[in-house]
């Protein structure tokens, strides 16, 4: 469903993401791991189409995203980082918006708007507006407007981020259920997330892809078969990174 | 196919983003108090004794100086502050459908703004016997120029993710667009330049282009001229905004 090949994103000398390449099936839920500034987000924005690649492919259900954007997009799920919304809105109108800039009309509109609703628990805090809310609220906001048109690709920047625990777990439950017949691609930074979610990890450093596999065959590569050693392994931490 | 639905979702949800703060009701007010004090104070409407609105028509560049920055600069400045930018543009909608969207929106509610002032229109009826056809030529050429204004300030809004910046950049290039034409400004420019150069000066400036609207007259020059202005604005807007996303 996504396939990445070489993607290179370069913001002035700085390459952010340098050359990476990976292809995620329906059925699969990647999990994306990486310290910050790893290029995580940026390569989710390229393969979201909000950024364009300095070079590179994306294509999206077999749609190319740099040169036939929009069949592309209107395949694809996007919570991005934060889960931004508009202050101003209500949760009930602002889903109204994001299913009407999906093509949901009328009575499926309704019913779209139902059904991320109840996903993602906001019946209480359905006619506040957005700016009222509290993180985890703003965050399913933003998870029930990705979910709102049943996409075919999910695309999450830490999609569990400021939950509280018991969110945390639904949420890595919905990912997980959701999984079984999309392509999901999620970042986090916690490790115990994607040995509860994802089918296969890649670990992202300074743009590169330094890890590609299940979270089993990650694990045995750590003489205790931890995940967090293999990490810590093969990334350099922050205060190394300086050039 | 579906561009229209999805500039007209875009326009529902900037006009109601406007009406859910007090925003739009302390904007409309002050929009209304400042005509009526520009139309009937400055413009001595009474004391002129004509069946005209020129006193109303007249101070509409300056008064939109200020307001129209004021309605645009956050169009795009908020979006990039919020992020919700990201979120937009990651729809299934292209970045025109996105500007155009939003000018719409912010230009049907300075309509709206315009439109009640009709009492101005009825207390001329009621006092005399004006030629409202000048008074619909007025409102077009108002119209267009709230439009020329706006879709400057849709592109100093682009610029920056702060409100402030936009708004002072937008009301200096809109400013420039009044001086240029200006009769205090072009007289002190025609005693160093030639009045050719003073020509082509003036006819950047909404003041020039304006006056045919007041008089009454609908000049296809002046309407293209409008035109012009807010396409280009709004095709740099687009610009802005790829650049930006390019990094």
């Amino acid at each position: 469903m996504i396939k990445v090949e070489n993607l290179v994103k370069a913001f002035g000398p700085k390459l952010a993401v340098n050359d990476i390449s990976f292809t995620v099936e329906r059925g699969e839920v990647l999990g994306f791991l990486g310290p910050n500034g790893a290029g995580k987000s940026t390569t989710m924005r390229m393969i979201t189409g909000f950024i364009p690649p300095t070079s590179g492919r994306i294509t999206v259900g077999g749609h190319d995203m740099l040169e036939d954007p929009l069949p592309a997009k209107r395949l694809i799920g996007y919570l991005p980082e934060n889960a931004p919304g508009y202050a101003d809105m209500t949760v009930h109108g602002f889903l109204n918006f994001a299913a009407e800039l999906r093509g949901l009309q009328g009575e499926a509109r309704k019913q779209a708007v139902g059904r991320a609703v109840e996903q993602c628990f906001l019946q209480n805090v359905l006619y506040q507006t957005i700016d009222t809310l509290s993180k985890g609220y703003k965050h399913r906001t933003g998870l029930a407007q990705s979910l709102i048109h049943d996409p075919e690709v999910l695309i999450m920047d830490e999609p569990t981020d400021g939950l509280d625990p018991n969110q945390k777990h639904e949420v890595r439950g919905l990912i997980k259920h959701m999984g079984e017949n999309k392509a999901i691609i999620f970042s986090t930074h916690i490790l115990e997330e994607v040995e509860a979610a994802c089918t296969r990890v890649i670990i992202i450093d300074r743009g590169r892809i330094v890890a590609n596999g299940t979270p089993a065959e990650l694990k045995a590569r750590s003489p205790e078969g931890r995940l967090e050693d293999v990490f810590r392994a093969i990334t350099l931490p922050d205060t190394v990174k300086g050039h | 196919m579906n561009s229209w639905t999805n500039i007209k979702a875009i326009v529902k949800r900037e006009l109601g983003g406007y009406f859910a703060s007090p925003i739009a009701y302390v904007f409309l007010v002050i929009f209304l108090l400042l005509a009526g004090f520009f139309t009937f104070t400055v413009g001595s409407f009474f004391e002129r004794g004509e069946a005209s609105l020129v006193s109303f028509f007249t101070w509409h560049p300056w008064l939109y100086l200020f307001l129209v920055p004021a309605v645009g600069m956050r169009l795009w400045s908020e979006e990039r502050r919020l992020g919700t930018m990201e979120l937009l543009l990651t729809m299934p909608v292209t970045t025109w459908q996105a500007i155009v969207g939003k000018f719409a929106a912010s230009w049907l509610f300075l309509a709206l703004a315009l439109a009640l002032t009709f009492p101005v229109v009825v207390t001329v009826n009621w006092l005399g016997d004006p030629d409202n056809g000048v008074i619909v030529a007025g409102y077009v050429g108002s119209i267009l120029l709230a439009g020329a204004y706006l879709a400057v300030a849709s592109m100093t809004s682009a610029m920056t993710r702060n409100q402030v910046i936009s708004f002072i950049l937008s009301v200096l290039i809109c400013l420039f667009l009044i001086l240029a034409g200006y009769e205090p400004v072009t007289g002190l420019l025609s005693r160093v330049a030639s009045p050719r150069v003073v020509e082509v000066i003036a006819a950047f400036s909404v003041m020039t282009h304006f006056e045919g609207f007041q008089r009454g007259v609908l000049d296809t020059r002046d309407i293209v001229f409008f035109a012009s202005v807010i396409g280009f604005a709004l095709f740099t807007t687009g610009v802005i905004i790829r650049n930006q996303r390019a990094g």
